[in-house]
């Protein structure tokens, strides 16, 4: 378990410097921020893997994803708003905190968007300031067979336009193994 | 003119050694961050070397001229002109400040009396021209000496002014600001061989500017995804290519290089040429992407070859050939088995830069402990300097160092656990016409040559 392990310190180490380099003179730095999200999204991999290989827990996973709270529309549906896809959130957040090691359950709720949506919230933002590029996606990223590497960097990203845009908003919750 | 001079690149060969010639910049152990040295570049002919700094300031050196008593005792760099170029800035919409850290110093060819240079802090570059007064009018008609208006009625007679000499001026003048064309962090600047145009470079973007026009630029690369949560690569530097004025190369962070062509279309977003190397499976680790990420594209000057350096290696690509570099260089495959400790403490994401010599035989970069390191392209050899204060008397000899990787370690050796990770060298600038360079730690700047014995 060394490997999932090291990859957890990896991933909070990641989320550390994320956080701190709000706060960096000059402003968030995109490369940066990219590198870190692909390195949490390796180590996440690879812990997930380890944890799978470990436990055997394929099929678990796999249920959880259709306990989603976050949702991308497709075919019509209609986007869960922002305040209830927050609740889904914050009941699921204590499964979110790292050190939980024993909590298979947490293993797709950082699936769900723990940056984005928390942000959605809270944000303020006038329309007249906001550029359509910088609006942070309100949809969260995960769709049934795409790899959930693609939602890491969104939350990154949503999380570094809103170091553009706006005074920084506290972390809520940590993207962490279960 | 000084006489082209490519003597071998000195270390391994006994005919050539490299010696100490001047360190610049305070040599106290207290380092005030705004003197942090982030780029250093030679001029066209080599008889100036600027440097940028955190502060936004830019240093100039200019090299006396070659004693004609000690033939080849080269002149020595000195100061010849200091100004702020950029100051610290607020974005109000963003509640963000732009630093004023110098980023990247590009000169100018020279076409007249005047230099001038471009330099850019992250969003705004500037046209900077430093020009010499060495003689003073005097003996106007309506004006005193001090400045002072003389009555007209009082004038009787008329006098031609003179020009009188004066101590030697060096003037630096603002000629142009070309900002706001920017959203992400300039890492790039490059001047065409057009003479006429440069282009500018952030993470997503890349920008085509006229040295004349400041109000519009055109954009010529864009990789800013529609959906930005879709980002997997940016901008990591790019050049112009240094005699097709239509071509130019850009890096990227999963360490991959794209060379344009600006007549195939007016937008490059479709690349003429992708330079790729497959991954190493057996190198793979959690730190692969970061560490495959180029942090520097230089050409060479003939123009048929480009190094780029990511960070382990140095790594040198032929123009006709996409699928693998020809040479590649590990500079310190040692920090390999290290690179947890080096991500915890940030070092993984220094930006090495690294640069040729004037004829293309050899690449040097900068590593960790304030070591360089050269590679002979045609000797397949290989050195280690390090620019120390120790080695700071003048014409001491460079001695090459080694970084033990066994378990023993021989003298003179140091031990990978021994290196110091504050001192790194991340610029260095290689004379265009002779065998001299600027190597620059965090706040001081070593001047080496070389010579035959």
């Amino acid at each position: 378990m060394e490997v999932s392990a090291e990859a957890k310190r990896i991933m909070v180490v990641a989320l550390g410097k994320l956080y701190s380099s709000r706060t960096q003179r000059g402003g968030v730095r995109l490369h940066r921020s990219l590198l870190l999200t692909l390195v949490m999204k390796s180590a996440r991999d690879i812990y997930h893997a380890a944890q799978t290989a470990a436990e055997s827990a394929a099929a678990v996973c796999e249920q959880h994803t259709e306990m989603e709270t976050c949702a991308e529309p497709s075919g019509g549906q209609e986007l869960q708003s922002p305040s209830s896809v927050a609740a889904g959130r914050t009941e699921t957040s204590p499964h979110l905190l790292p050190g939980d090691a024993d909590s298979h359950s947490g293993a797709d709720k950082e699936n769900t968007c723990p940056f984005g949506p928390a942000q959605h919230t809270r944000k303020r933002r006038g329309k007249a300031t906001a550029e359509p590029d910088f609006i942070p996606c309100k949809k969260a990223k995960l769709e049934c067979g795409i790899s959930p590497q693609q939602l890491h960097v969104s939350s990154v990203l949503d999380y570094v336009k809103c170091g553009e845009l706006g005074p920084p908003i506290p972390l809520q919750t940590v993207i962490a193994a279960c | 003119n000084r006489a082209v001079f490519f003597a071998g690149p000195g270390g391994g060969s006994s005919d050539v050694q490299w010696y100490f010639s001047q360190v610049k910049g305070a040599m106290d152990d207290d380092v005030a961050e705004a003197d942090i040295i982030s780029t250093v570049e030679f001029n066209h002919s080599g008889e100036l070397l600027a440097t940028g700094d955190k502060g936004g300031r830019v240093v100039i050196f200019q090299q006396e001229p070659e004693s004609k008593n000690q033939a080849q005792c080269r002149g020595e760099y000195n100061v010849y002109s200091t100004f702020q170029s950029h100051e610290p800035e607020f974005d109000y919409l963003k509640s963000l400040e732009i630093e004023e850290k110098i980023n990247k110093i590009r000169w100018l060819p020279q076409k007249n009396a005047a230099q001038f240079l471009l330099s850019t802090n992250d969003k705004t570059i500037k046209l900077w021209k430093i020009s010499e007064r060495d003689k003073r009018a005097e003996g106007y008609n309506l004006k005193e000496e001090d400045g002072r208006y003389r009555d007209p009625n009082s004038v009787t007679t008329l006098r031609v002014p003179v020009l009188r000499p004066m101590d030697l001026m060096v003037e630096a003048s603002p000629r142009r600001v070309f900002a706001n064309a920017h959203t992400y962090h300039i890492n790039s600047i490059s001047v065409n061989s057009d003479h006429e145009t440069y282009l500018s470079a952030d993470d997503l973007r890349i920008n085509l500017w006229h040295l004349e026009i400041t109000d519009r630029s055109f954009n010529i690369v864009d990789i800013k995804p529609a959906n930005m949560e879709e980002l997997t690569e940016v901008i990591t530097a790019a050049e112009f290519h240094p005699n097709q004025c239509n071509t130019f190369v850009y890096s990227s962070s999963k360490g991959t290089i794209r060379l344009c062509d600006m007549r195939a279309s007016a937008l490059c977003d479709r690349h003429t040429k992708l330079f790729e190397e497959p991954e190493d499976p057996n190198n793979r680790s959690f730190f692969s992407e970061i560490i495959s990420s180029i942090s520097d594209v230089k050409f060479s000057h003939s123009g048929r070859y480009m190094m780029t350096r990511d960070y382990l290696s140095v790594k040198v690509w032929d123009l006709n050939m996409e699928t693998r570099p020809v040479e590649t260089y590990q500079v310190h495959e040692y920090l390999r088995s290290k690179l947890c400790s080096l991500y915890e403490n940030d070092c993984i994401f220094d930006k090495f830069e690294c640069c040729w010599n004037g004829n293309d035989s050899v690449v040097m970069t900068g590593s960790y402990n304030n070591f360089f390191r050269m590679f002979d392209r045609g000797y397949r050899q290989d050195m280690t300097f390090e620019a120390s204060r120790e080695n700071s008397k003048p014409q001491s000899v460079l001695k090459p160092r080694k970084v033990s990787t066994g378990g023993k370690r021989k003298k003179d050796e140091i031990s990978v656990d021994s290196l110091d990770f504050n001192k790194k060298i991340l610029h260095t600038a290689w004379h265009p016409l002779d065998n001299i360079i600027a190597v620059a730690t965090i706040n001081n700047l070593y001047i080496f040559e070389n010579k035959m014995n």
